[in-house]
């Protein structure tokens, strides 16, 4: 992958959900354009491990930069998911109250949210919240309702986000880790593992490395503190526990415990919030998932321990300055800052995608628009999603319809097959398994991991042993038995 | 497209193998075996190591030996069978939902069933095993697969979680390949596996057997680096100052077997939560009627004889179902686990007019030695049976007559002698 | 010297306790027959093994097919055993029983096929 001599117009460092939305804004326009991340794939940062909340946006501060891109970043979810293809589900949100203190909380969410202009909220009364929710814990007192919040797979939305800025003609550089920074407008250089980039203008969506970035590029002006939140994951069969996404009040580690149905069906509780030393920090801790589990079943007694099937954590890139850092370094002209993008980033994310690519376009001069932009993908509902007429007509149309690899989510051979096919398709089985589910399931990978690690190398045309699980160096197979 | 059968078997291991020989030799013409998997044997086809067979074949054989005995039988009988063929949904109907490359998805509609989808492995997840989530960390099953099926190597040097019988046969698996195995970790105190495996796949090749031990820190950012052990008191809580450790590139997890029971849920077949197999009767069948259920679909066996000896009377149950030739059923006994009984099955008995005896299958709760089983009904001793020792790892049974039973419920326990 | 050991003659797999000192068997309690006292002096005196493996195919429709010694050999010998099944290579089709390496080892056992594999 020799990208010396290419010049390009813009360059993104990051190729997380951020990034990703500022790649397809921008692939909208008439420019050379590359996202390049450290990794193998995208959504391996902090998109890859959050809640996956489109939140109402109550939370933040009126007139702040999150609350703006926040309410309007979760107004344009819908519309953006059903282009490309991701499932996001209008579930609501409620903040409980288990007393009067907690009460005059969600008083001032609610506030917070009228000024910001968050439509529909409601201060439900706890016969109400219980007729919508039967399983919370009868001990709430009040709730805060927010029907525009929702949820989205964030993985999803950052794959789908970059494929289609690649569709759009967008070159993903991956493992191309950014080391150095230099020049100025119109002529960047970034030196990297791979070799040089130039570009006219960079744009800085680093994530958690964010200030380090903006440090190489001379502009250090913040600082950025990894905040660890874990979770614990539970089988589907657990899902319909909660409809909404239900928070507990907000304390000073920040928007509390949750529990909530993800899109794809399975219970989510977490996160806690803890300041790490490292970025690369992504243990969990016995101590945090029991104080995680402990704290949710104050919400919703009936979760399950032995239902968990997986556990993670993600780290949140808080900024020294309060709120998200987006816009052009007044030190380095023609480098542009998307920093500090911590919660609700997601949530905000189209939105500032579609900021951030208007201020580049204009201190380009003004970029024209692409003609034939396609700003959706050609997407296919999930073998395991279709009625059985449909999923006979598709194994009719491709027999390795018929052949399931995943037995747990019922992921088939051909789309498995399709992930790594697709433009910045999967190179890994986490990549798979991110696209596809296939791992996902209640079995982790115990079964389907064979079939999987055979068809990448099939694919990809390398050895078994070559096939990785993430980055390179995580490898699933050492060697032969019998050489 | 909807077909019918009389009689249709789900899942082509051991289970399903000899209860679909037992059905076609008992006269039923269409029998249909089906299996996802691309070869008939089920899990047996990567057990390579001997120890099958004693009870059934009166000698030891491997794995794959022992199911093309079976496998033979089901060639020369004629009995047909699907194989890359996964069910997709059975209905309390009885109508199972097939999908194959070949022929698309068809539609099967059958008088009876029979479960034996066999089990899948307990993942880390379930464990919360804390720490980063690096590659190297393979439940035993699937690093069996890839050593004995695929021939490749999935690390260097192991950790092995579980002490399991399929933790400590691929301990010896893997150290007969020139891996290294640091240790065999058991959180019980006791180990879980069958003594002849310790013997044989550990005390032979000098692997330390860790008990009431754990692993409770996983390391490695990309490939697994190594685990943090440590000792657990009563309670299985680490103990603190016992932490250790241990360089390894692979964990193994040997942690646990659950019955693949999705299948049967959905057709609203109701399980023992204890087992996670179906509740059945002393005819294996379940509550829903014509639907019956046997090997590790039904409880998870340590050997392989029983699985063929429990499917052969699920197959013989079917039949007489299939012929018309089931007794009125007087009243259902429902069996109770007491003192240091952990499941039973059959969960309850039905009882017809014609006495019967009836074989329950038991494991204990822990090791217990110099005991008596008894059965009581009506708090009254009904039967008893001296037991030099019973092991969880290790099941046991007792045979009862129904003339005996009294009242609507059994209890089972196990007392001191 | 005291060893717990179980009988594996028969499935009745009694639990024995065996005394012995150096080669020799003093006292085996816990047995229910003579061939329990037979495994015993046998485990201790000169153990044996079946040993299972599998060896490299060519030509089949995988890379390697189950093996084993068709009796058991005696444990010390167990890993110069598996250096001959290292080395071993079958062209497929090959047959359950078939016999791929004679004598491995200077055993007196056979290395012989556990499946039927097909060519591809
Ligand atoms: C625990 C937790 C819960 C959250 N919950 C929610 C929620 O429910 N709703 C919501 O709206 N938001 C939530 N967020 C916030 C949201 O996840 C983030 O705002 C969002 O994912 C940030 O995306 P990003 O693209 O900025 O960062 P990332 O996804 O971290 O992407 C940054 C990318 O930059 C790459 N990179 C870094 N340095 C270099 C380099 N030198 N060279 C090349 N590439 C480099 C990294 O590899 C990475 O892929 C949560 C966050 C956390 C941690
Ligand atoms: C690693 C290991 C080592 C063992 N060692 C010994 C030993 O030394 N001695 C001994 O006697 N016993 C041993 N056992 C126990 C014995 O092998 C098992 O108890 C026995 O194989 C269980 O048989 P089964 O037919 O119930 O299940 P399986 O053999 O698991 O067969 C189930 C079959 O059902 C199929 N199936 C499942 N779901 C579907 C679906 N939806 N559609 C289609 N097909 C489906 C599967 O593909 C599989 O082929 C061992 C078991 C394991 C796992
Ligand atoms: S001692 Fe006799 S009865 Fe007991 S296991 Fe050995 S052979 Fe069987």
């Amino acid at each position: 992958m020799e990208k010396a001599n290419i010049k390009y117009d813009i360059a993104i460092i990051g190729a997380g959900v951020v990034g990703g939305l500022v790649a397809r804004s921008l692939s909208a326009y008439d420019a050379r354009i590359c996202i390049i991340d450290k990794h193998i794939d995208m959504a391996m940062g902090a998109s890859g491990a959050n809640s996956g909340i489109v939140h109402a946006g109550y939370d933040a501060t009126p007139g702040s930069m999150k609350a703006k891109f926040n309410i309007e970043g979760t107004a344009m979810m819908p519309g953006i998911c059903r282009l490309l293809g991701v499932s996001y589900k209008n579930s609501g949100s409620l903040v409980l109250a288990f007393n009067s203190e907690d009460e005059k909380q969600l008083q001032k969410l609610y506030e917070n949210g009228i000024a910001g202009g968050v439509k529909g909220m409601k201060l439900l009364s706890k016969e109400t919240v219980l007729k919508m929710e039967p399983l919370l814990n009868p001990k709430i007192t009040k709730a805060l309702h927010a029907p525009t919040a929702g949820v989205v797979s964030p993985y999803k939305l950052n794959i789908a986000a970059i494929e289609n800025a690649v569709v759009n003609g967008t070159e993903f550089l991956r493992e191309t880790q950014v080391l150095g920074i230099t020049g100025n407008k119109g002529d960047f250089t970034l030196s990297t593992n791979k070799g040089d980039i130039f570009a006219a203008v960079v744009i800085n969506c680093a994530g958690i490395y964010a200030d380090d970035i903006a440090k190489m590029a001379g502009d250090g002006f913040f600082t950025l503190t990894p905040r660890k939140g874990e979770y614990l994951l539970f089988d589907r069969s657990e899902g319909g526990l909660v409809e909404n996404v239900v928070f507990q009040p907000p304390s000073e580690k920040g928007k509390g415990v949750l529990v909530m149905t993800t899109v794809d069906g399975n219970i989510l509780i977490g996160p806690d919030a803890n300041i790490v030393e490292s970025k690369e920090d992504s243990q969990t801790h016995a101590d945090s998932l029991d104080y995680v589990y402990k704290t949710a079943i104050k919400t919703c007694s009936g979760l399950n321990l032995k239902k968990v099937i997986t556990s993670f954590a993600g780290l949140r890139a808080t900024p020294d300055t309060g709120d998200f850092i987006i816009g052009e370094s007044k030190k380095i002209p023609g480098f542009f800052n998307v920093a500090g993008i911590e919660s609700p980033g997601l949530s905000s994310a189209p939105a500032i995608g579609e900021y951030v690519a208007e201020i580049v376009s204009g201190s380009l001069g003004g970029l024209a628009k692409k003609e034939n932009f396609k700003p959706g993908l050609d997407t296919h509902e999930f073998f395991r999603d279709m009625d059985l007429n449909e999923k006979e007509n598709i194994m009719q149309d491709n027999p390795d319809y018929g052949m399931i690899v995943c037995r747990c989510e019922n992921v088939t051979k051909a789309e498995v097959l399709d992930s790594i096919r697709r433009p910045a398709g999967a190179r890994t089985v986490d990549g798979v398994k991110r696209r596809t589910r296939a791992g996902m399931g209640r079995c982790q990978g115990g079964f389907c991991l064979p079939a999987v690690v055979e068809i990448l190398s099939k694919e990809l045309g390398i050895e078994k042993e070559e096939v990785q699980k993430g980055d390179s160096g995580s490898n699933i197979l050492v060697e032969r038995n019998r050489p | 497209m909807i077909e019918k059968r009389s009689l249709v078997i789900i899942g082509a291991g051991p289970a399903g193998l000899a209860a679909a020989v037992k059905a076609k030799k008992a006269g039923i013409k269409d029998v249909l075996l089906i299996d996802r998997d691309i070869q008939l044997g089920g899990i047996l086809k990567q057990c390579i190591h001997n120890g099958f067979g004693l009870h059934v074949f009166k000698e030891e054989l491997t794995g794959p030996e022992f199911a093309l005995r079976y496998i033979r039988e089901i060639e020369e009988l004629k009995v047909e069978y699907k194989l890359n063929t996964m069910v997709i949904s059975v209905d309390k109907n009885k109508r199972i939902t097939t999908v194959n490359p070949d022929d698309g998805l068809i539609v099967y509609e059958a008088r009876s069933i029979i479960l034996a989808m066999g089990c899948r492995e307990r993942p880390r997840g379930a464990l919360r095993i804390p720490g980063t989530n690096p590659s190297g960390i393979f439940s035993a099953g699937t690093a069996q697969r890839f050593v004995n099926i695929e021939g490749m190597k999935p690390g260097k040097t192991a950790l092995i979680l579980g002490s399991g019988d399929i933790g400590l046969i691929m301990a010896r698996r893997l150290t007969l390949e020139g891996m290294k195995v640091r240790a065999v970790c058991e959180i019980m105190p006791h180990p879980g596996g069958l003594t002849r495996n310790i013997v044989q796949c550990l005390e032979d090749f000098n692997i330390p057997l860790k008990l009431s031990t754990t692993v409770i820190a996983i390391h490695g950012k990309r490939r697994i680096e190594g685990v943090t052990i440590a000792q657990v008191d009563d309670s299985f809580k680490p103990v603190k100052g016992t932490e250790k450790y241990i360089e390894c590139d692979m964990l193994l997890l040997s942690v646990g077997l659950i019955p693949e029971n999705e299948l049967a849920e959905e057709a609203g077949v109701e399980l023992d939560p204890v087992t996670g197999g179906a509740r059945v009767n002393q005819y294996l069948e379940t509550n829903i009627d014509g639907i019956y259920a046997c090997g590790n679909v039904l409880h998870v066996h340590d050997l392989v004889d029983y699985v063929a000896i429990e499917a052969e009377k699920a197959a013989k149950s079917a039949v007489r179902k299939i012929k018309g030739k089931t007794r009125k059923i007087k009243k259902r006994i429902e069996l109770i686990t007491g003192n240091g009984i952990r499941y039973t099955v059959p969960q309850f008995i039905d009882v017809t007019d014609k006495e019967e005896k009836i074989k329950i299958y038991f494991r204990s709760t822990s090791i217990m030695e110099s005991i008596k089983i008894n059965a009581i009904c009506k708090d009254e001793i009904i039967f008893s049976k001296k037991l030099k020792r019973v092991a969880p790892a290790e099941m046991e049974y007792i045979i009862i007559s129904t003339d005996d039973i009294r009242g609507r419920k059994m209890i089972i326990e196990a007392r001191a002698k | 010297m005291k060893k717990e050991m179980v009988c594996i003659s028969c499935p009745k797999g009694c639990r024995m306790t065996v005394e012995y000192e150096g080669d020799k068997v003093l006292e085996v309690l816990g047995n229910s027959c003579s061939k329990g006292w037979d495994y015993a002096v046998d485990e201790i005196t000169k153990p044996v093994r079946i040993v299972t493996s599998t060896v490299k195919v060519r030509g089949g429709k995988l890379t390697v097919v189950p093996v084993k010694t068709n009796k058991p050999v005696r444990r010390h010998l167990i890993f110069d055993v598996m250096n001959e099944i290292y080395k071993a290579e079958v062209k497929a089709p090959v047959k359950e029983g078939q016999v791929i390496i004679k004598n491995a080892a200077d055993s007196g056992a056979d290395i012989i096929a556990t499946l039927d594999l097909k060519k591809i």
